[in-house]
């Protein structure tokens, strides 16, 4: 194996323009294909984080005192899909606000009276399904004492479909830069073929079977292809370091986002399938030549 | 794939057939023969009803003048033109049944010089040479062995990571002579295998070929310079004018 690929590597040296414009050329395909996966990765791990799954904090009338509480709690929990209901005094939601606004903690020292609201903080099985959490909440709502109930409503369920839509057209662009990073593997076998076009004629009559002249175009594209596919990733690794430190510099203080790179395993197929569609190229540009 | 090998291969004639004593029956023997061979171009015949027989262990001169139809006889022979007309057995094989497949096989038994010598250009002269042995599927160790074997025979051992179009013309026609020995071929065919170069080039290419000769390989060499050549070889001479056969005669030194 190591013997035919140094005579590829070899041979990919002596047509060195050809390969590296095919090199670079799939790498940005590859590229814009990883960079669309980044971002539905980062961007599904920062929605888990916003998504309130089956949460919703449902907030009380002024009137309501603790009392109450058995009450409203056995009447939340008949509405059913109801997991766990935790009381939040509205002492305790002001010490937790004071809390996550530490560099404005001073001004809450200026309130005479907490405005905050006794609240509580249901959760339920319903995970995912978020119309379900909606009909919940709504039950909630039309509850005594209870002022208004927070779910992520109108903004989560908008950041959904536009999600939905940018993977749909992710997904569609992924596909399309595949194909090119395909076709232009493709082509340049045709090239490569026809610059050696005598090469192969003389090997063709010394012997060679369509196999033994076959390999090595095989061996160059899946080489093509896993080069192009290492330059894209490294490409994106480093756009990827400047931008993430860029945006923890300049967000880090307001929200939480936890960016990462491409998953091990996500890298692993990347890699894979840029090697495939170099060696599905080949494949398909010799069965034509070659039949 | 090894079945295809097998059913092509025939065994290695081993003696020397001594071209005078040839008679009818050793005829009924022959490695390579053509019935009514015709090759058209087109509108134009580059050769018309040849009709021959080679025995095992000959040595045949192709002799005419240019355009005579001795290059195209060579390439019917190892298919790489097919013939318009007739038939061609080799070894009791009927070329015009070879399947795509099998072809490979069949040309592996042939040593083909070129007239253009056909080098890849960007391949050292030791690749160029081991090309042929490595299309056979030959083990690495016994593939330098043999090249650098048939190398030092055809002196071109120090030039063995040379590449070829730094060669003299008379080097590369013995890298030729190098590739088309090395596998052990049963049949050279070779066209016009001194034609461009010195006497004393020539004469190192024919003692080349000799050696295999005395060993049993039958050998076609196509020329139209043939004085020198059958000064050193006893064979027999066929002579082609416009696509036809005129004389097959032996001669003897």
């Amino acid at each position: 194996m190591i013997r035919p690929l140094k005579k590829v590597l070899t041979d990919m040296g002596a047509h060195r323009f050809l390969n590296l414009i095919t090199i670079a050329t799939i790498s940005l395909s590859i590229l814009v294909v990883a960079l669309f996966l980044l971002v539905f990765e980062n961007a599904g791990r920062v929605m888990e984080t916003w998504d309130p799954g089956g949460r919703a904090m449902v907030y009380l009338v002024p009137e309501f005192s603790e009392a109450m509480l058995p009450d409203l709690t056995a009447e939340i929990d008949r509405l059913g899909d109801v997991t766990e209901i935790t009381f939040i005094p509205k002492s305790q939601a002001l010490a937790r606000l004071k809390k996550e606004m530490a560099l404005d903690a001073q001004f809450f020292d200026t309130l005479k009276e907490n405005p905050l609201p006794h609240a509580l903080d249901v959760r339920m099985n319903t995970r995912g399904d978020f119309e379900r959490v909606a009909e919940v909440a709504q039950k909630i709502q039309a509850l005594d004492m209870v002022e208004s109930v927070e779910y992520g409503q109108g903004w989560l369920a908008r950041f959904l479909e536009f999600l939905r839509l940018f993977r749909l057209t992710g997904y569609i662009l992924c596909l399309l830069f595949s194909l090119i990073a395909f076709f232009i593997t493709a082509i340049t076998v045709r090239l490569v073929f026809h610059t050696r076009q005598s090469e192969i004629e003389i090997m063709r009559l010394v012997g060679a079977t369509n196999g033994f002249i076959k390999i090595p175009f095989y061996l160059t594209g899946m080489v093509q292809g896993f080069a192009g596919g290492v330059l894209g990733l490294l490409i994106l690794f480093t756009a990827y370091l400047t931008v993430s430190s860029g945006i923890s510099r300049s967000l880090g203080s307001y929200v939480y986002l936890d960016l990462r790179f491409l998953s091990a395993g996500l890298t692993g197929l990347i890699l894979g399938a840029s090697t495939f569609l170099g060696w599905f190229g080949c494949y398909l540009s010799l069965k034509q030549i070659l039949k | 794939m090894k079945r295809a090998e097998k059913d092509v291969r025939c065994s290695r004639p081993h003696r020397v057939l001594p071209t005078m004593e040839m008679n009818l029956d050793t005829r009924k023997n022959a490695i390579i023969r053509l019935f009514n061979v015709t090759k058209r171009y087109g509108a134009k015949l580059a050769l018309r009803n040849v009709s021959l027989e080679i025995l095992p262990g000959e040595f045949v001169f192709i002799s005419g003048p240019s355009g005579a139809g001795k290059s195209t006889l060579l390439k019917v022979l190892y298919l790489a033109e097919k013939v318009s007309d007739g038939q061609i057995l080799i070894d009791g094989m009927n070329l015009a049944r070879v399947s795509a497949s099998s072809l490979p096989f069949l040309r592996r038994r042939f040593g083909m010089i070129f007239q253009d010598f056909k080098l890849i250009p960007t391949r050292t002269v030791f690749d160029n040479v081991a090309l042929v042995l490595e299309v056979a599927g030959k083990k690495p160790s016994f593939i330098r062995r043999k090249v650098m074997h048939v190398l030092r025979i055809t002196g071109m051992e120090t030039k063995a990571h040379a590449l070829p179009p730094t060669l003299s013309g008379g080097e590369q026609q013995r890298v030729a002579v190098a590739r088309a020995v090395v596998g052990d071929p049963e049949i050279i065919l070779a066209d016009e295998p001194t034609g461009s170069l010195d006497q004393a080039s020539a004469r190192r290419v024919l003692e080349i070929l000799l050696a295999y000769h005395k060993k049993g390989v039958t050998i076609l060499v196509a020329s139209h310079h043939l004085q020198q050549l059958q000064t050193m070889v006893r064979g027999r001479t066929v002579v082609l004018e416009k696509g036809e056969l005129r004389m097959s005669a032996l001669k003897c030194l």
